[in-house]
């Protein structure tokens, strides 16, 4: 792990590692999309609409997974001072809250014409949109601790704790259909077990790994990029010491 | 105590804080637990009658058996269980596509005697995705497969 922590090093891994995710990811993705679009049979009960799923469910796996990227990528900076942790937590934060917007708008669109409504403020619902701000405030925090330099590690260690803080939600948001009484159904996927039929189940997990890789391959694209940005910036402050 | 390292010092007080914050967490989560349920079940109903009148909602399963259109067409009076008690409910309007009996329901309304009335309905599926097996099934074939499927 401490190998990697030096930045040249990863940087140099990150160039094939990138697209060793991405193009794999993108047809993984773009082939359990299609099957589930054009192949698979309808649902008993919602007919067609249940080809959403294979959109709906990866895009809700991934918002949560970004958190939890964060909230430990945020405890290795805070504890091991890990000079790419920082790092990582910030590159998945804009991806992490991209796939919580797909998973609240596929939710939204498939809720119409199966439970008959947009939107309703139950548990599930209400956890998963606070997990979208909840993004929304982490990615204003590090824009705002990356300007503030001169704050030095300071700000971006309030950013850590906040990444740190936020994971509270996401166990809530796994057990809100458990613990109340809400509108959105049970897991069905749970622990060795699931209630999905094996002609949707099959799409649907590869849809799954298709849309991570694309995660990871988006992820370590940013840090490329952050990387870049602290680079540059500290080219700029010598230049204008000079 | 000055031979502990500075990183184990961190990892302690930060799980230190990370425990006590998920017990806040879920010291408020269990605070909520009726607040936060979206829906009355027809046994909760039964055991604390909320004033008539008071806006609620109510869950449940549709009984098999008790959808029963009015003359007037658009009135449909129907059972909801829970399995240990049952709520007659009525309701004017057109209802979500997946509104069977045997499936589950989330009826937004208010209580007038012992009738629940209803404003709007709400379908809630179960978990189980299952497909379609026969295209040209009928439709006491196709309940019986959901029924099968329960």
């Amino acid at each position: 792990m401490h190998g990697l922590a030096n930045p040249a090093r990863f940087l140099r891994m990150a160039r094939w590692l990138m697209p060793l995710m991405l193009v794999p990811g993108f047809i993984l993705a773009f082939g359990a999309v299609a099957w589930g679009l054009f192949m698979v049979p309808p649902d008993r009960l919602m007919g067609d609409t249940v080809r959403i799923l294979f959109i709906h469910v990866p895009s809700a796996w991934l918002g949560m997974a970004g958190w939890s990227t964060i909230a430990i990528a945020s405890l290795v900076e805070l504890v091991w001072r890990h000079p790419l942790a920082g790092i990582a937590a910030r590159a998945a934060a804009v991806p992490g809250a991209a796939f919580t917007a797909i998973c609240l708008a596929t939710g939204s669109i498939w809720a119409r014409p199966t439970w008959g409504t947009w939107w309703v403020w139950d548990g599930r619902l209400t956890s998963f949109l606070i997990l979208l701000f909840l993004y929304f405030g982490y990615i204003a925090l590090a824009g705002a601790a990356q300007r503030d330099a001169a704050a030095g590690e300071g700000a971006s260690r309030i950013t850590a704790i906040f990444g740190l803080v936020g994971a509270v939600n996401i166990p809530i948001i796994n057990r809100s259909v458990v613990w109340w009484n809400s509108l959105h159904q049970p897991p069905s996927i749970t622990a060795g077990k699931s209630s999905i039929d094996g002609t949707f189940l099959w799409p649907l997990l590869i849809a799954a790994v298709g849309f991570t890789l694309i995660f990871g391959g988006v992820v370590i694209a940013r840090m490329r990029m952050l990387l870049a940005d602290i680079q540059t910036e500290a080219r700029l402050r010598r230049k204008a010491m000079a | 105590m000055s031979s502990i390292k500075p990183k184990h010092q961190r990892l302690v007080l930060i799980v230190f804080a990370l425990v006590a914050l998920v017990g806040a967490g879920l010291l408020a989560a269990y605070a909520l637990k009726n607040q936060a349920a979206y829906f009355y079940a027809p046994s909760e109903l039964a055991a604390k009658p909320p004033e008539t009148g008071r806006a609620i909602r109510l869950g449940g399963m549709v009984e098999r058996g008790s959808i029963k259109t009015m003359p007037d067409g658009v009135t449909i009076n129907f059972l909801v269980s829970d399995g240990k008690a049952k709520v007659p409910v009525r309701f004017t309007g057109i209802t979500p596509e997946l509104f069977v009996e045997g499936s589950g329901v989330v009826a937004e309304g208010r209580m007038a005697g012992t009738t629940f009335v209803a404003d709007n309905l709400l379908a809630k599926h179960d978990e189980k995705y299952v497909p379609r097996e026969m295209k040209n099934m009928t439709t006491a074939e196709a309940k019986a497969v959901i029924a099968e499927t329960k």
